[in-house]
């Protein structure tokens, strides 16, 4: 049941699992590809009205070496699925202390990124194509952190077992990543995305992101530690999430330039 | 040969020797805990605070022209402290520096600056701060707020070139447009290339000078009269950023002469401009003009003072690959009133051209795990033949250390060019850094 309509896909929901539907929507009955897609990606993205998060990331290079970076995540959502903000407020470590990382999400077209260093005052923004590249220095990538864009990728469900729907997943535009295709499970009682295997051009896989732990949070679950690992250049990023909270009545205004000078308490805290 | 060390070249070889120390022992992470805990400390009272510590040498590459051969030996201790008190923010960064080059050994505070929010749609910055604005990259033609070239051109941290400014901003966020405006009671020049610590064209010479001949300017000193303003109005408009500029001050560099003093002046400016920048072609593109209109000479007919002229810049920025960036620009200055400026050109004195260009490069990469980051600036004006490079490679050792390293090239026909008068002063330098 290959489904060309594209749908907007999230292993970023391991990093960021911001949940929205009520279970009792999650009905037994049999699903379009097309409908666990998008559950997914509401389950991943889509949480609430708006969260919070702090996030710790411990990344291990492939001798072994690890690196620690600490940031605040704020989000906004205009629309369920549709447009939604980010505000990446960064803490440690020191050298890129309060530097803000925003994102204005549009599902279907490019991005809109800036990135504000606090010691030239300089609000600088991001060339909109390079969103496969590490997102600080870890094993995540920028597109994990605010999502892959709807129509980018064709699914197909390849397997329902008694835990997981399994898709595989396949670029539209093959040179605009570094992937062949991908492999995700995803829960079907909570819609959360699980794990995801990528395959390099030659069919090898090569990088798994992985859920670690769940947690139910104001009704919504919700990924608290998950993991990216580099198989083909060695190496590991685990983030864990902790003080997260949803509907917390962020105001849209947050996410513009005025606050990147000025950081919001939410971000600071 | 005098064989004994001067106070001075005694502090360079030490800063040297501690620097080399640090490049060849990186210490590890453990050796900043004592600033965890005093973080820890100041936290619990409400203070959020941080900071480096950074060993700087650089020597010339060439043999200089009355200046030393050291270009740069510096340790520099910078200290931020920032405190929420609910009603408004303090923020404070002090610089401690011991700078035997010139013989500095000073506190110097970068912000002391207080934000309140008096409304809703209103924030109030007032003190001490460092303000930016525009569209370029290195290059500036709306952003009329100091900068300190020599530290740019010396190897320090790319963050000094941005000086602070005494000033108070009002920035108003409203539905049809974002206010900021700038009041800044005293004028507050850039700091120039004056023959400290880098030798420059001297035109009264007719050659080049150093330490020899230090310009000296006359300062702007009248508070609340030698005031400077300066405003921005911007909103986004289909994802394309959009701006107008206003100043009103005077030339940020001495562009002017007192022949009967003989010392270099501050002529008054007033500048209007605009800017764009938006997604393009799968990078960034931006566009920003700007008039400067040079009140002190607006027939164009005083040789003394810089001639009004347009500035324009175009600029593109592309991914060429993983973590690789690349972005050009190109930058115009075209002088208004040019047959007045050639008739009233005093006899024997090298004319300018009407137009002056630079094309700027910039190759970005980030390499192992982005902890390497290796890149290149280049400006290369074809109307003066001459150009400046500044390639460098910095190191993050770990979350804590790093090291950097580059070098700073001037090439020029003539002696008399902006970067040409510099190539005596091409030098290379070497760093390291720690923050907490």
């Amino acid at each position: 049941m290959k489904k060309n309509k594209t749908v907007s896909f999230v292993m970023g929901g391991l990093l960021l699992l911001f949940f929205s539907l009520p279970s009792a929507l999650l009905a037994a009955e049999s699903l379009t590809v097309d409908q666990i897609v998008e559950r997914a990606n509401l389950a991943a993205y889509y949480a609430g009205k708006d969260g919070r998060a702090t996030v710790k990331m411990v990344i291990t290079d492939a001798q072994g070496r690890t690196r620690r970076r600490e940031f605040t995540i704020l989000r906004y959502d205009l629309e369920d699925g549709g447009e939604q903000y980010f505000y990446v407020y960064f803490k440690e470590p020191a050298d890129v202390r309060k530097m803000v990382y925003l994102v204005h999400k549009h599902p279907g077209k490019d991005d809109d990124r800036w990135l504000y260093l606090p010691a030239l005052d300089l609000v600088k923004r991001i060339a909109a194509s390079d969103k496969r590249t590490s997102f600080v220095g870890s094993h995540f990538v920028y597109e994990d952190v605010s999502g892959r864009g709807i129509e980018e990728d064709s699914h197909e469900l390849v397997e329902t077992s008694d835990q997981y729907y399994v898709l595989n997943n396949v670029p539209k535009d093959p040179r605009s990543v570094e992937f062949s295709s991908y492999k995700i499970w995803i829960d079907r009682k909570t819609f959360m995305p699980m794990k995801a295997e990528y395959l390099d051009r030659e069919g090898q896989l090569y990088r798994v992101v992985e859920a670690l732990e769940v947690k139910d949070i104001q009704g919504y679950p919700t990924v608290v530690r998950s993991q990216v690992k580099d198989l083909a250049g060695g190496g590991q990023t685990i983030s864990e999430f902790s003080r997260i909270s949803y509907d917390i009545g962020l105001k849209e205004n947050i996410f513009t330039e005025r606050y990147l000078r000025r950081p919001p308490r939410a971000a600071r805290r | 040969m005098n064989c004994r060390l001067s106070c001075s070249q005694a502090r360079v070889l030490l800063l040297l020797a501690a620097l080399g120390f640090i490049l060849l022992h990186p210490p590890a992470a453990g050796a900043v805990a004592p600033w965890s805990s005093a973080r820890q400390f100041l936290a619990d009272a409400g203070i959020d605070s941080s900071g480096f510590f950074d060993l700087r040498a650089g020597r010339r590459l060439v043999d200089p022209v009355h200046e030393k051969h050291t270009s740069l030996a510096e340790a520099r201790l910078q200290v931020e402290l920032n405190a929420d008190f609910g009603w408004g923010l303090v923020k404070f960064k002090n610089d401690f520096l011991a700078d035997p080059v010139t013989d500095d050994y000073l506190a110097e505070v970068r912000e002391l600056s207080l934000i309140l929010f008096p409304l809703d749609f209103v924030d109030v910055k007032l003190g001490r701060q460092v303000l930016t604005w525009g569209t370029g990259d290195l290059l500036f033609v709306n952003d009329l707020f100091p900068k300190d070239w020599k530290s740019f051109f010396c190897g320090r941290d790319t963050e000094y070139l941005k000086a602070p400014a005494d000033a108070v901003k009002v920035s108003v966020f409203l539905d049809l447009v974002n206010v900021d405006l700038v009041y800044v009671p005293l004028f507050n020049g850039s700091d120039y290339i004056d023959g400290n610590r880098l030798s420059y064209w001297n035109p009264l010479l007719g050659r080049t000078a150093g330490r020899n001949h230090v310009f000296h300017d006359e300062d702007r000193d009248a508070f609340f009269d030698e005031d400077e303003w300066a405003v921005r109005l911007y909103r986004t408009i289909n994802g394309i950023e959009a701006a107008l500029y206003g100043y009103d001050g005077y030339w940020k560099t001495p562009e002017g002469f007192n022949p009967r003093s003989g010392r270099l002046i501050y002529p008054r400016l007033r500048v209007y401009g605009a800017s764009v920048r938006s997604d393009l072609l799968g990078g960034l593109g931006n566009l920003e003009a700007g008039y400067y209109d040079s009140l002190d000479d607006r027939q164009g007919d005083d040789p003394y003072v810089r001639n009004s002229e347009w500035r324009f810049l175009a600029g593109f920025e592309h991914e060429l690959g993983r973590d690789f960036t690349g972005g050009l620009q190109y930058y115009l200055e075209y002088m208004s009133d040019y047959a007045d400026y050639q008739r009233t050109l005093p006899a024997g004195m090298a004319g300018k051209d009407r137009s002056h260009s630079i094309f700027t490069l910039r190759l970005t990469k980030l390499l192992l795990n982005q902890n390497l980051t290796l890149s290149c600036f280049v400006y290369y004006s074809p109307t003066d033949e001459d150009c400046y490079l500044r390639p460098k490679a910095s190191y993050k050792i770990n979350d804590y250390w790093l090291v950097e390293g580059g070098v700073n090239l001037f090439f020029g026909r003539d002696d008399y060019t902006f970067f040409g008068q510099l190539e005596d002063n091409s030098n290379a330098f070497l760093a390291t850094r720690v923050s907490f």
